[in-house]
């Protein structure tokens, strides 16, 4: 308490050269205080700094051996003076799995998200709200486990042996049901996105003014007319950022996938039917990351693969972010 | 236009999307439903005392527990706690208090992009900063990358919380004389103290969770823990393994050991959901 001492020596005589005194309106101590803050905030930037450059090091032998052919190449093989490493399979793994997520989980997570926010009644919005946010607390690893214990099955009675019976001449549909599949990363996907996506769109809808609704209901719209004229246009940008969002949580996912997908590697694994075996890139790494020999090109091929998915999950939560810092600025969210 | 029959019809889309709302919310319900259900009851079956304090027996081989893996989710949630909190915290206050300029705006957004970033891709970074300079797998390295992931919980919650303490009580203390430092110190952090907790409790009970990052810095072990310098196990890793393994005996464990893991991630959850209510201040959104 160094600054005490001048209240204590009774009234203040009022000094005034004394106050206009540089030194003494910038005390050490703030400065000692913000230095640290400053400190701290700063560490974003170098870890993320340092995370393209390390990840983009760790990958360079690989790169510069296979070059443009590790985007496009097929092959994936460790073993000694036959290595090939080719990541499209992995990548096309991704964006299969994804795209499943999307287009099962956004209805799914908006229809959630206009019934807590424009329909439920309000004594079971609340808890009802908190147990679908509890679904994004629980560790993927336990979705995994389930996944393969338990939601594997349910696909494969419920959703792949009636499409193999009936559809099983698409190619797309081709394939034995076996539960362990792309379908599987992809649905088991889409349960893990609900909660993020939902949520972000309920606190979007909430934030349209009320005035959108009373002004469509005074036209003589129901309920539906009103949310979809009133209230969902108007929400656009906001939903769209929610389901970007989502779409990076589906693309970075990797222990659930990893336990449901089949993991099959190589040529084989391109994302051909949505009943056979795939890979992604998240799962290919969490795979393979302990087995591959240090000495080979094996752990710079894996990095190289996370480096694809790093520039992927930038590119998405950056948008992402912009989006949503947008339709903040207009007064949409919050 | 009215007519009697077009007015039916759009009263009848109504109820019909009212009732597909509705289907909605049971497809997301009934995952947790069963996940939860799945855990207790064939996770239950597998607690003993046994069970909670002794590491895994020989594998192939049913007995042992997974008390290694219960120690090594401690030790890695208090290292990266004393790193990532005090990190995230001060952080946090420099974007409420000082950050409304580029600089403040760019953190921000960095941070929030660095919270969506995949674990997976912030194990590999640490595996390729750490591991490999170390030339090992240690507690260390698992510690890092899982304060990596805490860090931007704990600075948006930390800046959310300190951004609601009213000004008024800012001015307040400035006006008694205290200095800058003090006054942040003293009155705003103190009275965003339950805020603050609330997004520590989030960001640990996010990390306990997680396996990816620990695949590529911690490896996971058989035994307790004895150096920081050493693989250690951890509950997370020890369920995925447990899952691979082609034995009954190790599903069942597997499952037990989920339901110890599913206890603590949703204990701290539930909690931050009444410690929350207790307080005034709007919920901080992850």
């Amino acid at each position: 308490m160094e600054d005490s001492k001048e209240h204590q020596a009774g009234y203040p005589t009022f000094d005034a050269p004394n106050l206009l005194r540089k030194p003494k309106l910038i005390p050490k101590g703030d400065t000692i205080f913000l230095g640290l803050t400053v400190a701290a905030a700063l560490s974003v930037v170098i870890i993320m700094a340092l995370l393209i450059t390390k990840i983009y090091e760790g990958a360079a032998p690989v790169f510069s051996r296979f070059g443009f052919k590790f985007l496009t190449g097929l092959e994936w093989n460790p073993v000694e003076g036959m290595e090939a490493y080719g990541a499209l399979p992995y990548l096309l793994g991704t964006l299969t799995t994804s795209a499943i997520a999307l287009i099962v989980g956004v209805p799914i997570s908006l229809g959630v998200a206009i019934f807590l926010a424009e329909i439920a009644p309000s004594s079971i919005r609340t808890p009802l709200s908190y147990v679908i946010e509890l679904l994004a607390a629980v560790p993927s690893v336990i979705y995994g486990l389930w996944g393969v214990f338990v939601f594997r099955f349910w696909v494969r009675d419920l959703i792949e042996k009636p499409l193999s019976t009936y559809f099983g001449f698409i190619p797309l549909f081709a394939g034995t049901p076996y539960g362990l599949s792309i379908l599987s990363g992809g649905l088991i996907l889409a349960i893990m996105i609900i909660p993020t996506v939902s949520a972000v769109c309920r606190e979007v809808l909430l934030s349209v003014p009320d005035t959108q609704r009373d002004a469509a209901y005074s036209l003589g719209a129901t309920r539906w007319e009103a949310i979809r004229i009133g209230v969902l246009s108007y929400a656009r940008a906001g939903i769209v950022g929610a389901i970007i969002l989502g779409l990076g949580r589906a693309v970075g996912e990797t222990m659930a996938v990893t336990m449901v997908i089949g993991n099959a590697v190589g040529p084989s694994a391109l994302p051909t039917s949505l009943l056979k075996a795939g890979q992604t890139m998240a799962s290919l790494i969490a795979n393979e990351f302990n087995e591959a020999d240090p000495v080979s090109l094996h752990p710079s091929a894996l990095i190289g693969v996370g480096f694809i998915l790093l520039i992927s999950a930038l590119i998405i939560n950056v948008a992402a972010q912009l989006l949503i810092y947008r339709v903040r600025a207009k007064g949409v969210v919050e | 236009m009215w007519s009697e029959t077009n007015y039916k019809i759009r009263k009848i889309k109504e109820r019909l999307i009212i009732a597909l709302t509705v289907v909605a919310v049971i497809l997301a319900i009934v995952p947790l439903a069963s996940i939860l259900i799945e855990v207790i009851v064939r996770g239950i079956s597998v607690i003993s005392i046994e069970f909670l304090t002794s590491p895994p027996g020989i594998i192939g081989q049913a007995g042992g527990g997974i008390a290694n893996a219960i120690q090594g989710t401690f030790i890695l949630i208090g290292l990266s706690s004393l790193i990532g909190v005090p990190i995230g915290i001060l952080a946090g206050i420099y974007l409420a208090e000082f950050g409304d300029n580029p600089i403040g705006r760019t953190i921000r957004f960095l941070s929030d992009v660095l919270m969506q970033m995949p674990s997976i891709v912030i194990g590999i970074f640490v595996y390729v900063l750490v591991v490999l300079a170390l030339g090992r797998f240690s507690p260390i390295a698992g510690a890092i990358a899982l304060s990596i992931i805490m860090l931007p919980i704990v600075i948006k919650t930390t800046e959310e919380s300190v951004r609601v303490v009213p000004s008024t009580l800012r001015e307040a203390a400035l006006a008694l004389g205290l200095r800058r430092w003090r006054v942040t110190l003293s009155v705003v952090v103190a009275t965003a103290k339950s805020g603050i907790v609330t997004g520590v409790m989030l960001a640990v009970a996010r990390i306990a969770g997680e396996t990816a990052p620990l695949i590529m810095t911690v490896l996971g072990s058989q035994w307790f823990f004895t150096s920081l310098l050493e693989p250690i196990d951890a509950l997370p890793l020890r369920i995925w393994r447990l899952a691979l393994l082609p034995y009954d005996y190790a599903h069942q464990q597997g499952w037990g050991a989920a339901l110890v893991l599913i206890s603590i991630v949703l204990t701290l959850n539930v909690a931050v959901r009444a410690l929350s209510k207790m307080r005034f201040s709007r919920r901080v959104k992850i």
